[in-house]
């Protein structure tokens, strides 16, 4: 019986790379959304609510719900799960709109 | 690749499929396409490959970098997935359209492409609005011309609010399955599946194949009430089979299925750590006494899927309340919309399965070819009587299956007062009861003017039905459970909500690069009374310049 989804699939991806989490180190396979790299480092939060601050990831995985958003490369309301992770990428939590420094 | 029908808005090379394809020989530039295939799923790709084999020129737009729709979502190829097919069922079906796509060669891919809007440009033109980019941030708006729409659009999940359904952790069953098909990833190690539909086995079959441990599987109706529609479960016994075939996996993987019972509370403070799974009624009230906790980190749920219809009810086309509860197309026999020239296959003519959307796409192309003028080969006629046949059968299954598993009205009885039902927005049950007890909300508009609940991101996917639920109980209509365009007790008709002018964000920049003479106002649906210019309507459109706050 297959323990992991890669090893259902006999997955043989390209050499893995490095995105980070808020500074911290996530590994990426190629191929990967953002939201699947997070996923897949037990990350499921990447986003507080405008009104509540409250904790938010993917939910609707195919990019209809908008909960993903992600502030990724200083750009905000990305959706994490349709954006193909790139080495490098920075993701940081989003806040609210994500536009604080308009100071809108 | 030549794509010059969108040159005015695209002197680039568009964003096209990473997939081989070839133009379509008889495709002059600057010419219409035949027919704009919208969705690359089950119903598109067939409609999208049958017409082509007919002669047809076909541009076939989706979202997704690759072909193959929800159902069909292959992991990227990057990850170098060596078996695909060990998530799918039914693998040889969509083997054999990309077969026959590859072969016709006739088809334009537009991979990338997020359609916005369908604008009737004649009577024989239409033109397909999208903005491309895997977010479709791209700001290049692409517009492609054609002679005949295909809606393919398939379907998303619905969902029913509950206690801390927005905790992380908490994801769509069709979510889970999606992120797992695609990226090759799981949302925990301990999964609880729970909601209410056939989609729920098929995604505790897959989660537990892929390692994740699923201590439940937690359905809202009893199974038994299948055994009231066995004429069209006898006439459908492919169905039969692929509930066997899920239903084993599970016994292999010791996953327990718990019939009448729904998760009524996640427990967690930044992510789930347990849901409690009470006993149901037969109307989904939960039974007082019977929660049960289970430890998990992760929850998948949905309540089955509601049609994607906006492009289609955006130009008009007239819908149909479904037995479980949503909002479908009205088609005719031969797959066309009530507004002529566009034809729908798939989910959006009412949720029912890939196989069902392949028929379906098929018979579509079959009735563009003839309105088109192009004849098809004597020899097919016995091929698309066939066709209606099995469209006609899975129909009535799919029927059944959506009476059997229509929310029963007693569902609201599981939310708190400060459960947020609008999950973008932030609106609690309590704010929803209150515009609807207190200040007179009698549908899912009215609600949302009060209390912003459907105006956010999503535009009402996520909400839309649980919200339509809660007006309409006022009504003295609960049991409807959330049907778009059903009638109220006093007879009037809430305006359906899937009325969404842009289907999907578009930045300023995009609006701003379309041709001058191009109305960017979406085109007025004659059999509503709402307005296009409805007080919402500004605010509706998000940009990811500026959300809408």
């Amino acid at each position: 019986m297959a323990r992991t989804p890669a090893e259902l699939v006999g997955a043989q991806p390209g050499p893995p790379f490095e995105i980070t989490m808020d500074g911290r180190t996530v590994t990426a396979l190629p191929g990967q959304s953002v939201a699947a790299a997070l996923w897949g480092a037990g990350i499921v939060a990447w986003r507080t609510t405008r009104v509540g601050g409250r904790p938010r990831g993917a939910f609707c995985g195919i990019g209809q719900c908008y909960d993903c958003l992600a502030t990724i490369n200083g750009e905000p309301n990305q959706r994490a799960c349709l954006v193909p992770a790139r080495p490098g990428d920075a993701v940081t939590t989003q806040e609210g709109h994500g536009r604080a420094a308009l100071g809108v | 690749m030549p794509l010059s029908a969108s040159e005015a808005y695209e002197p680039h090379e568009p964003h096209a499929s990473h997939e081989p394809h070839a133009p379509h020989a008889s495709k002059e530039p600057g010419e219409p396409y035949d027919l704009a295939v919208i969705g690359a799923g089950s119903a598109g790709l067939a409609g999208a490959v049958t017409a082509s084999e007919l002669g047809l020129t076909v541009a076939l737009l989706d979202a997704s970098a690759h072909v193959g729709g929800q159902f069909y979502r292959t992991p990227e190829p990057a990850l170098g997935a060596a078996r695909p097919e060990a998530l799918h069922h039914d693998w040889a079906a969509f083997a054999d359209l990309r077969r026959r796509r590859q072969a016709t060669g006739g088809i334009t891919h537009l991979a990338g492409h997020h359609v916005w809007t369908v604008a009737r440009q004649s009577d024989e033109l239409w033109a397909v609005h999208a903005v491309t980019g895997a977010d479709g941030a791209g700001e290049r708006p692409v517009r492609v011309q054609a002679r005949a729409i295909l809606v393919a659009t398939g379907a998303y999940e619905r969902q029913l609010p509950f206690p801390g359904w927005t905790l992380p952790g908490v994801v769509g069953a069709g979510g889970a399955q999606a992120m797992l098909k695609s990226g090759l990833v799981l949302p925990g190690r301990r999964i609880v599946v729970a909601g209410s539909g056939p989609l729920l086995l098929a995604v505790a079959s897959s989660l537990a194949a892929a390692g994740a441990h699923v201590p439940a599987v937690v359905e809202a109706t009893g199974y038994l009430r299948y055994a009231r529609h066995h004429r069209a479960l006898a006439a459908n016994p492919h169905k039969l089979l692929e509930a066997v075939v899920h239903g084993s996996a599970l016994l292999r993987h010791r996953v327990r299925l718990r019939t009448r019972s729904a998760v009524t509370e996640v427990h967690g403070r930044e992510r789930v750590e347990a849901v409690t799974v009470s006993r149901l009624d037969g109307d989904w009230r939960p039974v007082p006494g019977t929660g049960r906790r289970i430890a998990c980190d992760a929850l998948a749920v949905g309540h089955g899927l509601a049609p994607q219809i906006d492009l289609a009810v955006g130009l008009g086309c007239a819908t149909r309340p479904t037995a479980d509860g949503t909002s479908a197309l009205v088609l005719d026999g031969h797959q066309e919309t009530s507004v002529p020239g566009v034809w729908a296959a798939g989910e959006t003519g009412g949720v029912g399965g890939a196989q069902l959307a392949r028929a379906e796409g098929e018979l579509a192309a079959y009735a563009v070819a003839a309105r088109l003028g192009v004849r098809a080969p004597r020899t097919e006629s016995a091929h698309v009587a066939r066709l209606r046949r099995r469209r006609d059968r899975m129909r009535s299954f799919a029927d059944a299956m959506a009476r059997a598993h229509a929310p029963g009205p007693g569902w609201p009885e599981w939310l708190a007062e400060d459960t947020d039902v609008c999950r973008c927005e932030e609106v609690t049950a309590g704010a929803i009861r209150e515009a609807v007890a207190d200040l007179g909300a009698r549908d899912a508009r009215t609600v949302k003017l009060l209390t912003r609940a459907g105006m956010g991101w999503c535009q009402g996917r996520m909400c839309g039905a649980a919200v339509a639920c809660l007006a309409a109980g006022a009504n003295g209509a609960a049991g409807a459970a959330g049907v778009a365009g059903a009638a109220g007790a006093d007879g009037a008709v809430a305006p359906p909500g899937e009325r969404r002018p842009l289907a999907v964000p578009v930045a300023l920049g995009a609006l701003a690069a379309l041709e001058p003479g191009e109305p960017p106002e979406p085109p007025t649906s004659p059999e509503s009374n709402d307005s296009p210019r409805s007080p919402e309507s500004p605010k509706s459109p998000k940009s990811p310049v500026e959300p809408d706050r």
